[in-house]
């Protein structure tokens, strides 16, 4: 097996998602969509259903294209690239959650609607801001044939649009799954959160004794599918993100001028901008490794290291691309006018969701370092 | 397209000749990269291994075979060089005959040319050097100003090379040497020669490295009188054959001889040290701190191989295309620096003792480090080839 392969397919993906992007999510229209409190883009998201991109990942039976989440990373890269807002992501990663944690029923019933559009997203974390689920305190009690939900959710991506939630708590003992609708959540349950990524509609989501039927509760546990899913995915979006940043300042290098000469003339501009460069490429090629395990149904660990890795490598470079980038900008990058805080705000959601490079090289470690 | 099948089957042949054929460890310290041959001991002991490893046919496995190559395909040829390396066996010395020089030959030399130089390139026969740094002129190559002069059927040859590696055992020398100063500009006046070495006036003389060993020469150029068929390419046309040499020599196209130019380094010996290692009374692979630089280290190694994968499909290479290829060296070469620098960092009070018996692995880090530069410096020092991606790669205007 080769340590990377691209498939026609992916190839493809990555081609109609990029052009995609350029045409209907341009970055020169996301400040006036920021400005407008960024509402949820109906109209996009139906272009980007009718392209079949949130059936990738769900089986043929259940009316998705019946590829595998290496095929969503393309489009995630896409995305990443041209930091599209949109519940792509998010919904992806839930619909790997309905796979690995759901019951037959569940699959049936909620992977075709979302095959077909309807928005999913996953409420894992909560307000101590903890990247590992043992700390989950939110609970699922038994009351009779039903159960009760409580506690808060953070950092739930379109939550308000979201047909459906899959919300982890505590119930006997462990951290499971719970499927919510979204009709079944009050209004004022539901806070938009100030988030330093303006391009996330992310929200907080109050439980307080939700009444749910027994049969809304997931059977399995494997939480590590989901992470491994969630890493891939995110770092996708990070190595588009470092593409893009990448181009802007290499644009900016090459028409600002000071004391006559461009100043990606000078240096101490011209050299960090090939480290970003050199991360750029690295971290997509730990991308495109993550996702040739993933297809190729590696062993869970082989994969979780894959990702972890690949998590590991692009958010790091993303952050210190974005950062650069402001800097590279001079006055102008300190404004808000100036694409480089996109990025940068948009590397540093990417970077403390999921677990930053040191967590990642941490868990790493655990596994490559024993001490023996 | 040679089956799967075919190439397992020489993977386990060259893996059993290496396990056979390898030589026993000399006894006395080998250098660890081609830039670094310092004694003639070190010297004839790789200069026999290359050449059982040529007559064994797996040296310049994809250079023709009416030349004295193997006339296969270079997929063999990456079989022996990765099987080389995992096997650690000691490297092959002609790297600039083998890798740089011989490639340029057969691109670009006369029938004659080829006939004569690149069968005993591949035997190391014929030891290759490259002239190309001066005194005073390094990292700017094209204002190089050894002189060349046109003598009937000689050039006269005047001035001196310095950090000439394998200078002292070169039979060759690929020579860049000013014919001109009159042109447009300092490149029109470059002109590109294989030049014998062992002529009158022809002087190299070894020069101590920062180890303390020997590795290369400064060339002294006194009259020195070469054919002028020794050229390659045209009078004036000595840069671009340059740029092509630094091509072959940066790996950033293929052609090359193949075999090891270096002794292999990788994460797992640094893993293994600092297995050994003591911090704050516990094993060193126990500290978080050490066991993150190590994982920085790891990733940064297994990030480099796996962009050599990613290079090798167009369709995930649209943006930069050359950015992989191109920086090869520069990302190696700092890389090894890197690990040999922690790797000093792992041993306590004992990082500051140098080659000896008291000494960690003999001392073997200490000199690993002050080695590491002669990847970091040489072929182009590492801000020269962060130029290099600015300026080719990125198009960023001209430092
Ligand atoms: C072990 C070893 C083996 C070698 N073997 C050979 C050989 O066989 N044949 C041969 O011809 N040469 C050889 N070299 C020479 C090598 O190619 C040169 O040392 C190198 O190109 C740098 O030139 P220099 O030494 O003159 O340094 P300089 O060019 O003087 O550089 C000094 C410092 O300035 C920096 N610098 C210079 N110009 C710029 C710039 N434009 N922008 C930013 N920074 C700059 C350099 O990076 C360096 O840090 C060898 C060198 C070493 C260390």
């Amino acid at each position: 097996m080769p340590v990377i392969a691209f498939s026609e397919e992916q190839s493809m993906l990555l081609d109609t998602a990029m052009d995609f992007c350029a045409k209907e999510a341009p970055v020169a229209g996301l400040r006036a969509s920021i400005q407008d409190g960024l509402e949820f883009n109906g109209a996009r998201w139906q272009a980007m259903t009718d392209l079949g991109w949130l059936g990738i990942g769900i089986p043929e039976q259940y009316g998705g294209l019946g590829m595998t989440l290496a095929d969503a990373v393309p489009v995630a890269e896409a995305l990443g690239r041209y930091l599209v807002p949109s519940p792509f992501v998010a919904t992806t990663i839930a619909a790997q959650a309905l796979m690995a944690c759901g019951s037959p029923e569940q699959q049936s019933q909620w992977l075709p609607r979302v095959a077909s559009g309807s928005i999913a997203s996953l409420a894992l974390w909560e307000p101590s801001g903890s990247w590992s689920l043992a700390d989950t305190e939110a609970a699922l009690t038994k009351t009779g044939d039903q159960l009760t939900l409580s506690g808060q959710k953070v950092f739930v991506e379109a939550a308000e649009e979201a047909t459906l939630l899959m919300v982890a708590a505590r119930f006997e003992g462990n951290v499971r799954l719970c499927l919510v609708e979204r009709a079944q959540i009050a209004e004022s349950a539901i806070q938009r959160e100030s988030v330093i990524d303006e391009t996330r509609r992310s929200f907080s989501v109050t439980f307080d004794h939700l009444v749910l039927d027994q049969a809304a509760l997931c059977p399995g546990l494997a939480f590590d599918v989901i992470e491994n899913a969630s890493l891939l995915l995110s770092s996708a979006e990070s190595s588009g993100g470092i593409a893009g940043v990448l181009g802007v300042v290499v644009d900016y290098l090459k028409t600002r001028k000071q004391f006559d000469r461009y100043i990606g003339a000078y240096q101490a501009l011209k050299h960090p901008t090939v480290d970003i460069l050199m991360g750029s490429e690295m971290a997509r090629a730990y991308v495109y490794h993550a996702a040739t395990e993933w297809a190729a149904g590696a062993e869970l660990e082989t994969i979780e290291n894959a990702v972890r890795m690949a998590k590991a490598c692009a958010t790091e470079q993303f952050a210190e691309a974005g950062d650069r980038a402001v800097q590279f900008h001079g006055g102008f990058g300190f404004t808000y006018d100036c694409d480089a805080q996109l990025y940068l705000r948009r590397a540093l959601w990417n970077q403390y969701q999921f677990g930053d490079e040191r967590y990642q090289r941490s868990r790493l470690a655990d596994v490559m370092l024993a001490a023996s | 397209m040679t089956s799967q099948k075919i190439l397992d089957e020489f993977r386990t042949e060259v893996r059993a000749w290496l396990a056979d054929n390898t030589p026993p460890d000399p006894g006395f310290l080998l250098p660890e990269t081609f830039m670094e041959v310092g004694t003639d001991q070190q010297f004839e002991f790789l200069r026999n291994w290359q050449r059982t490893v040529y007559e064994a046919g797996y040296l310049g496995m994809a250079w023709p075979s009416e030349y004295g190559g193997g006339g296969q395909p270079q997929a063999f040829q990456d079989i022996v060089n990765h099987e080389m390396a995992a096997a650690r066996v000691p490297f092959v010395p002609n790297t600039i005959g083998l890798n740089w020089a011989g490639p340029l030959i057969l691109d670009m030399g006369t029938e004659e040319d080829k006939q004569r130089y690149i069968k005993n390139i591949l035997s190391a026969e014929d030891i290759w050097c490259q002239g190309f740094s001066e005194p005073d002129n390094g990292s700017d190559l094209g204002n190089a100003q050894v002189r060349a002069v046109r003598d009937g059927d000689e050039y006269v040859v005047n001035g001196s090379k310095i950090w000439t590696s394998l200078g002292a055992y070169a039979k060759y020398m690929i020579l860049l040497a000013r014919t001109s100063s009159d042109g447009p500009n300092k490149y029109a006046g470059l002109t590109f020669f294989l030049a014998p070495m062992q002529v009158a006036g022809v002087d190299p003389v070894p020069i101590k490295k920062l180890t303390g060993e020997y590795g290369f020469c400064q060339t002294y150029f006194s009259d020195a009188r070469i054919p002028a068929s020794c050229r390659l390419g045209a009078e004036g046309e000595g840069w671009s054959v340059a740029m092509k040499t630094l091509m072959f020599e940066r790996g950033a196209i293929g052609g090359q001889a193949g075999g090891l130019s270096a002794m292999d380094l990788n994460i797992n010996d640094i893993i293994e040290l600092a297995r050994r290692s003591r911090r704050n009374g516990r094993p060193a692979l126990e500290d978080p701190l050490t066991r993150d630089e190590l994982m920085k280290l790891i990733l940064e190694a297994k990030g480099n191989q796996l962009m050599g994968a990613k290079s090798r499909i167009p369709a995930l290479c649209q943006d930069w295309p050359t950015a992989v290829p191109m920086s090869g060296k520069l990302r190696g070469s700092e890389l090894k620096r890197k690990m040999t620098r922690f790797a000093l960092s792992l041993q306590g009070a004992n990082g500051a003792r140098y080659i000896s018996d008291d000494a960690i692995d003999g001392g073997k880090w200490q000199r690993s480090y002050l080695n590491a530069f002669s990847g970091t410096i040489g072929g182009g020092t590492t801000q020269i080839q962060k130029n290099i991606l600015g300026e080719r790669v990125l198009g960023l205007p001209k430092s």
